[in-house]
């Protein structure tokens, strides 16, 4: 398979700190290729200089064969984006938007109708299409905006964070659309976000990045194999003695605390969890709950970051300021 | 091919974006207006200039000063633009940043023109003596004045980050030009002896010359004496004005993130 993005040693300083680190990675044609990680990563600053708008401080990177400092221009045309921030024309209408992105990407005015037609029905906006968009709801704006993004036919569509403070419908709706995409269109997707079950249902591969680094990178099924195991889930009145208890007595060190549960990485879940309830029974903790699980991207993302993303407070406000900002507008 | 669509695209923007906007659509019939009958009609009082009122001499400076301050008012468009996430669609798109300023510039002009127009229509409604030939001569000095203008607003809107610094710029700006151009009193003339550091000033002001090239053009031989250089001199400053401000803003774009 051929390559439609390729780095070679990439990498964005300020000052000292390195926001991409000398990062190597081939994105396949026609792969949706997921980036996954906390907030500061350098998710947006990968894909801000693969949009050609920002420039490497070292390395190299192309964009359908183009290079992206020397053959800007010829790269842009090859790409659509859909910004974490929105970045449509709300005095305009919807068409209007679309008419405009069509004209600034030269696409042929005798294919222009066609195509935003169709874009229109993908999105399903055809009803809403000539109304201003200041009176469209958040979920209507994200979803014109990627419509946008693929008038041009482009070889490739980077989403940065695509479903940020839509409903789980519309959510629903756009990964199936992108899914879509992909198959009839043979697009390249690359996608970033802090959402796990989006990275695991879209992404053929994802990559986890952590301090600008890429810390691991595979398919969703053999990143969750690497954990081999199962996920022990306790719920207790004194969860963090049952914590300390865990690794003490029964040296179990591949753990963590994610919404006031004890979740263990063991390798047999069906036998340590008697052992669990023995250990917590004998210190007088109290068990609510306990199940077995297998272990998913969040577990993956954890045990490669140190981490949970939904720790990451700082994120979550992205997310959540995100959402103000379009309810705003 | 397709930079001139771009162009076009972002031109056509700028005007449905303004005539959408019904509050600046009257707001540009009432400022020209108060100047026109209010200052006119008070400084007019102790003006003597033989066959001129000066209602009329102040005409083609209000012309120009609504051209000014509609044009630096345009800037606003570009931090619009960056605020709310616009700017972003239009950077990272296939056309030269030439073409984005030209496209965002001669759409600004455009509104500026038409305000240009609405002056001259509330003028002859005050019974100043213009006819529609004088108005065919006066609109090609309009758009140069207007080309150079807007492009400050741009440059300058370019730099700067927020909404209230640039309502303040502006008005830094705006102001001595429109006092320093002769708008509205006579630079020179028999009989009219200004300070030398006010018409020193005034020789570097490019709208000076903008005013001057209307008022040759709107009140004809009257005017003569008060000219302040040929009418052609004045259209070669405006135009090497316009020339060197769109450069400028051209490089500011660029450089935009």
């Amino acid at each position: 398979m051929s390559h439609v993005i390729e780095t070679r040693q990439l990498t964005k300083a300020y000052n000292s700190l390195k926001a991409v680190d000398s990062i190597d990675v081939s994105v396949e044609s026609g792969e949706i290729f997921g980036l996954l990680g906390p907030n500061g990563a350098g998710k947006t600053t990968i894909i801000s200089m693969l949009c050609t708008m920002l420039k490497p401080t070292s390395g190299n990177a192309t964009v359908n064969g183009f290079d992206i400092v020397r053959e800007a221009n010829k790269v842009r045309k090859s790409i659509g984006i859909v910004f974490q921030e929105p970045s449509i024309d709300d005095r305009l209408t919807g068409r209007e938007n679309l008419y405009m992105h069509a004209n600034l990407y030269g696409v042929p005015a005798s294919e222009q109708k066609t195509r935003i037609d169709r874009v229109l029905k993908l999105v399903e906006l055809e009803d809403r299409a000539d109304d201003l968009l200041r009176t469209y709801s958040g979920g209507m704006r994200r979803r014109l905006e990627i419509g946008r993004g693929l008038i041009h036919y482009p070889k490739v569509l980077f989403l940065d964070e695509p479903t940020v403070g839509l409903d789980p419908q519309t959510r629903d709706h756009i990964w199936r659309y992108i899914r879509e995409l992909k198959q009839a269109h043979d697009i390249t997707v690359v996608l970033t976000t802090h959402y796990m079950d989006e990275a695991d249902r879209l992404s053929d591969r994802i990559a986890i990045m952590d301090h600008g680094k890429i810390v691991i990178l595979d398919t969703p099924p053999k990143l969750k194999e690497t954990l081999e195991g199962d996920v022990v889930v306790v719920r207790a009145n004194n969860i963090h003695a049952l914590s300390d208890l865990v690794s003490k007595s029964l040296g179990l060190e591949n753990k963590q605390i994610v919404d006031g549960a004890l979740e263990v990485t063991v390798r047999n879940g069906k036998s340590a969890m008697p052992r669990i309830m023995e250990l917590a029974t004998q210190n007088k903790i109290y068990v609510e709950s306990i199940l077995l699980r297998e272990p998913n991207l969040e577990d993956v993302f954890l045990h490669y970051t140190g981490r949970t993303i939904r720790d990451d407070t700082g994120k979550e406000l992205h997310g959540m300021s995100a959402i103000q900002r379009r309810k705003i507008r | 091919m397709s930079e001139t669509r771009g162009l076009y695209t972002l031109w056509l923007r700028e005007i449905k974006r303004f005539l959408r906007d019904r509050m600046r659509i009257i707001s540009m019939f009432v400022q020209p207006l108060l100047w026109l009958v209010i200052f006119g009609a008070g400084f007019g009082l102790r003006f003597t200039i033989p066959g001129l009122s000066y209602q009329a001499v102040i005409f083609p400076g209000i012309v120009a000063q609504t051209l000014l301050f509609t044009s630096m008012f345009m800037g606003i468009s570009v931090i619009w633009d960056k605020e709310f996430g616009f700017m972003k669609e239009i950077l990272v798109a296939p056309i030269s940043r030439f073409s984005i300023f030209l496209g965002k510039m001669i759409g600004d002009s455009s509104s500026s023109f038409l305000q240009g127009i609405i002056v001259f229509a509330i003028g002859l409604a005050l019974g100043i003596p213009i006819d529609p030939v004088t108005f065919l001569y006066a609109f090609p000095i309009m758009v140069l004045i207007t080309l150079g203008l807007v492009s400050i607003g741009l440059t300058v809107a370019s730099f700067i980050g927020s909404l209230e610094s640039f309502g303040a710029i502006q008005t830094f700006i705006n102001l001595p030009l429109f006092f320093l151009s002769g708008a509205l009193f006579p630079l020179k003339g028999p009989g009219i002896s200004l300070p030398t550091w006010l018409t020193t000033v005034a020789a570097w002001n490019p709208l000076t010359y903008g005013v001057d090239a209307l008022r040759i053009v709107i009140l004809g031989a009257a005017w003569t004496p008060l000219q302040i250089q040929p009418l052609w001199v004045d259209l070669g400053i405006v135009a090497l004005f316009d020339v060197i401000m769109i450069a400028i803003g051209t490089w500011a774009f660029t450089r935009m993130k």
